[in-house]
Parts: C-alpha cells; structure tokens; sequence
C-alpha cells in the first residue's frame, strides 16, 4: 500500500485547494472549542447538581429527654431500614455550639439546652429519601401515624424541599446532557458540510481519476489522509487555545472559587484525547462517507 | 506544422515509414460480416447493442459493428446520434439494455463492478475537454495514469518523459494546464491515455475544442499512434477531416447505425442523379464544357 504516495498526494491538494481546505479546518477549531469550553461546564453544572442531592437527607430528631441507651437503640434501628447508607449522629452539645455560634445574643439568655439530639440520615441513593422517611413515619392500626421508635420525637418535614431539589436536579441533568447532545450533533453536521462542499468542488478530478481506471480506493485515501490531518491540524489548535485559556484566566481562580474547583470535571488530559478523537474521527469519516455517498467513489 | 521532436521518433522506428501515406489495407478491406471471430483480431464487438436513457431519448438501436486490431475508425453523425453513447459503453461508464458488447473478446457484462476501474486501465479515453487534472503539472497528469497501474517512480521518470517527447511537449513538462494552449492540453491528454500502451484508443471528439491548424496536429498524432498498431476510434463532427482521412467512417442517426463504409466520406457519397444534378444547376456548371 503506497501509503507514502497517498500522503505525498494530500498534501500537494492541500497546498492547491487551501481555501477549502482551511474552511474545514477553520470549522473543525470553532465547533471543537465550543465543545472543550462545553463538556466542563456541563459536568460542572452536572457535579453542582449531584452536590445538592447528596445533601438531601432525612433528619431525625430525638426526644429531649431521650437517654444515651435509647439514642444507640435509635441508631441501630435507623441502620435497618432499607436504603440508608450511613447515619450520623449530631449531639444536642454539638448542635448548640453551632447554632449559638450563628445567633449568639439568643442562646446567651437560655438557661438550658432545648436542642435534641438529631440523627443525620444519608440515602444510599437521593431519590429514596422519601421511601426512608416511609420507613420511619408508620401507619398505625387505627389511622394515624407513629414513629419507629417512641424515643424519636419527629422526622425533619423537608418532603417538599426534597422534591423539588430532585426533580430540579434531574431537569439539569438531562437538559445538559440534551444540549450536549444537541452540540455534538450540530458539530457533526457543520464538519461534515463543509468537507462535502470542499469535495464537490473537485467532483471533476474525482471524474478524471475514474476515467483513467483508478480504484476507488485509490482515489479515497488521499481525501482520507487530507480530512484527517485537517482534523487533527484543527483539533491541536483547539486545544492550544484551550489550554492557553485555562493557565492565563482559569487556574489562578481557582485558588480563589471553590466552586469550580470543586464540582470534579474531566482533567484536561482527557479532554484532549476526546478533541483530538472527535476532530480526526469526524473529519476522516467525513470525507470518507461524503465520498461515497456524494461522488459514488 | 511537422514539429521539431517528430523527426527523431521517426528515426526510433522500426519500420520506415514512408513518405506518402500508401495503402494501409482500410480503402480495399471488406466489411466484416458479423460473425465469430476466428482469428480473434476483433477488437471491439458490438451486437444488437439496445441502451435508452431514463428520459426516454434513445442512445442506441439495435448497433451491430466490428472493429479489428488495428483499424482506424471514425464514428459520424448528428449530436446526439449516439456517438458519445458508444464511447461510454466502451469504457463501462453505461451499460447497454439489451445485446452483447465485447472488447478483445471479453464480454463487458461480465466485469465485475469493482474491476472495472482495472478494465479501463485498457483503454486510453481522450475527450473533447481534456479532462485534465487541474492541479498537477503535465509530468503529473501522464504519470498519474502510470501510478494508478502501479508503476514506480523509476519507471515513470523513465516513461514520461519519453511519452512527452512523442506528443511533442518536452519542453512543457512542468507547466499547469491553465497555462497550455487548447493543443498543448489535448496531447497531454493524449500522452495520458498511449503512456501505457493500450490496445485501444477512444477519442470522443478529440479536435471539437480546436483551430483547424491544431485539429491536423492532433489528428496526425493519432494517426501515429495507430500505426503502433493501436485500434483507434474517433467519434467526430469534424467534416473535413473525416473526409481527408478516408478512413472506415461508421454513421450513426438516432442510435441506428446507418453507415459503414470502409475509407468513406463524413457524408454518404452523392448517387449519379445527385451527381447529375450538381453538374446542371447553374452555380455548379463547370467552365468550359
């Protein structure tokens, strides 16, 4: 296989056809850096959101009078039900210290503690907080409801709160991953436009070449090879820019906002790979299938 | 009008030509029957050829016509008498609706799709555009079609300019063709299609893009080639030459073969009472008589 000819022969069409050939290019970088710009923000926004769900939980306040061999009986029982992954226990001690710490004027003038002890119950999945809050709100046998345990005063009333920050969430989640969809499939189609117009201004070479008893092959590999240095030409652009970017504005803000540094985003390593793979694949497999389909080579 | 580089290809020959075109067999050679072909000399074979075009205009009727190795054949008639219908059907482009068409005795159906583009390796295609490859010098175009057969750079160093010379375009190697004449683009085209020495040559209106003068230029290459001994066919519209050439001249009239005369004229020879005619109308009365 002349592999050598064949890229000998890409280049010198790119040398003579470099309008098109840079309008490929010049597409490949801009719908490639939208995406680099997109892909971490959308898992941001994506990491913003799981955020809050962890947060979500069931709270369950303890019985100010409640004793240090009912509180472990509590603990215990709140492990059995089903879906709670862990519980953590927030003594009326330490409960005071932090809320005196936001209003200190108002707890200086009690005399006790009216706090109780609360139990923080972590989901092992956010969407069965409520199934958990089922778990510990019973009926009775005579219409009503009682607690788990006698020693629990009430379970927190966020039910409301709790569904609306997951059905929020979801609607984030799914309409980034529509938008990214949406992006990556506008990118797909503005690559692939312009190869097919860069293609039908040399449907007459490709007529020569076939009259002259070339194979099909022979005459696809060096559009191939062309559409794919285009798109890795575009792609390393693209992630120049981007990293450039990222040292001069992003990575000094980042001592400074936790917010983005905290949601975990793809490292810009990975990034890389998947520019590089998205250019090189759709602008190879561009110019391969418009060939077929547009010039029947 | 002999340009300079003819001469020393002249003196490769062989044989020597002489100077005055004497009979080469066309002008007392019988029409072929069409039968079989049992000494296998046919080149082209075409029986009972049938091809209409999705917009319903006829490309061939019932086209019956043989060619042996070594003929030179024009190929004459109106636009769209199917001249270019033929030409394609030759190099696979169309494939006919009913007969049987065969070129060295193989049966153009029976080609495989995928080797076609082998097939037409055999063929040399010259057309009334060129068809050159625009972004490649000369030396480029007539080694493309040496590369397409697998030939290595040493040879096509070697071949190519050797071909170049022939067709008289030395000195033109590293030119583009937006900057050769309508002749110059022509013999590149040319050169392209003998570089590897095909047992056919098509010309689908080689000269309709040229000047008289150029015209006999390229009609004189070709005439070349066939004296290699390459069967040549030249769809043509050009009167003048067809006539001067007196070759086998086959017409063609709305897909139907209506003529085929060895060494004949563009149009069919005029019968006695038209000959008749001609000498009593007024114009035409020759002086002195």
């Amino acid at each position: 296989m002349r592999l050598g000819f064949f890229v000998r022969e890409a280049m010198r069409s790119m040398r003579r056809n470099a309008a098109p050939s840079f309008a490929a290019l010049a597409t490949v970088l801009v719908t490639l850096l939208v995406l680099g710009v997109f892909i971490p923000i959308v898992q941001a926004t994506q990491g913003a959101a799981n955020g809050v769900r962890k947060r979500v939980m069931v709270d369950v306040f303890m019985q100010t009078t409640a004793t240090g061999a009912e509180v472990a009986r509590v603990r215990r029982e709140l492990l059995g039900v089903p879906h709670v992954s862990r519980v953590v226990l927030e003594t009326k001690q330490q409960a005071y210290a932090q809320q005196s710490k936001a209003d200190p004027a108002a707890y200086a003038l009690l005399s006790t503690n009216p706090l109780p002890d609360t139990f923080h119950v972590y989901p092992d999945n956010p969407s069965n907080v409520l199934a958990i809050r089922g778990g510990l709100i019973l009926r009775s046998p005579g219409g009503g409801t009682h607690m788990l345990d006698p020693a629990i005063a009430s379970v927190s009333n966020h039910a409301n709160d709790t569904r609306k920050i997951l059905e929020v969430t979801k609607l984030v989640t799914i309409t980034a991953a529509g938008l990214t969809v949406l992006l990556a499939f506008a990118s797909i189609l503005l690559i692939g436009n312009t190869i097919r117009l860069s293609l039908y201004a040399r449907r007459r070479e490709v007529e020569v070449m076939k009259l002259v008893g070339a194979t099909d092959w022979f005459i696809r590999w060096p559009f191939v090879i062309e559409g794919t240095i285009v798109g890795a030409a575009g792609a390393v652009l693209a992630i120049a820019l981007l990293g450039l970017t990222k040292v001069a504005l992003l990575d000094p803000l980042i001592n400074d906002w936790a917010l983005i540094a905290a949601p975990r985003t793809i490292s810009f390593a990975a990034l890389t790979g998947v520019l590089v793979f998205a250019g090189v694949g759709v602008s190879a497999l561009g110019t391969g299938l418009s060939l077929r389909r547009f010039l029947r080579v | 009008m002999s340009s300079p580089s003819s001469r020393p290809t002249d003196r490769r020959r062989s044989v020597v030509a002489p100077p005055v075109r004497t009979n080469p067999a066309p002008a007392t050679r019988l029409k072929r029957p069409s039968g079989t072909d049992p000494d296998g000399t046919r080149v082209i074979e075409f029986r009972g050829v049938d091809l209409r075009y999705p917009s319903g205009d006829v490309g061939l009727d019932q086209a019956t016509f043989a060619v042996d190795r070594g003929d030179f054949v024009f190929l004459v008639g109106a636009t769209g008498s199917g001249k270019s219908t033929v030409m394609r059907l030759l190099i696979r482009e169309l494939e006919p609706g009913a007969g049987t068409i065969r070129v060295a005795g193989r049966d153009l159906s029976e080609i495989q799709r995928r080797r076609v583009a082998q097939y037409r390796r055999n063929v040399g295609v010259v057309f009334q555009d060129f068809k050159l490859l625009p972004n490649r010098t000369v030396y480029d175009n007539v080694a493309y079609a040496l590369q397409v057969t697998g030939g290595t750079r040493k040879e096509i160093r070697a071949k190519v300019p050797d071909i170049l010379r022939l067709t008289g375009l030395a000195t033109k190697l590293h030119n583009f063709p937006d900057q050769l004449s309508g002749g110059e683009q022509q013999r590149v085209s040319i050169a392209r299609a003998f570089v590897n020495h095909p047992p056919l040559l098509l010309a689908d209106e080689p000269t309709g893009n040229l000047d008289p003068e150029t015209s006999i230029d390229i009609m004189r290459l070709l005439y070349r080639i066939n004296r290699t001994g390459t069967t040549v066919l030249v769809a043509s519209h050009d009167k003048v030459l067809v006539d001067k050439m007196r070759r086998r001249v086959i017409e063609l009239s709305r897909g139907r073969i209506i003529r085929d005369e060895a060494a004949g004229l563009y149009a069919r020879d005029e019968t006695t009472r038209e000959f008749a005619q001609r000498m009593r109308s007024p114009s035409e009365r020759p002086q002195g008589i």
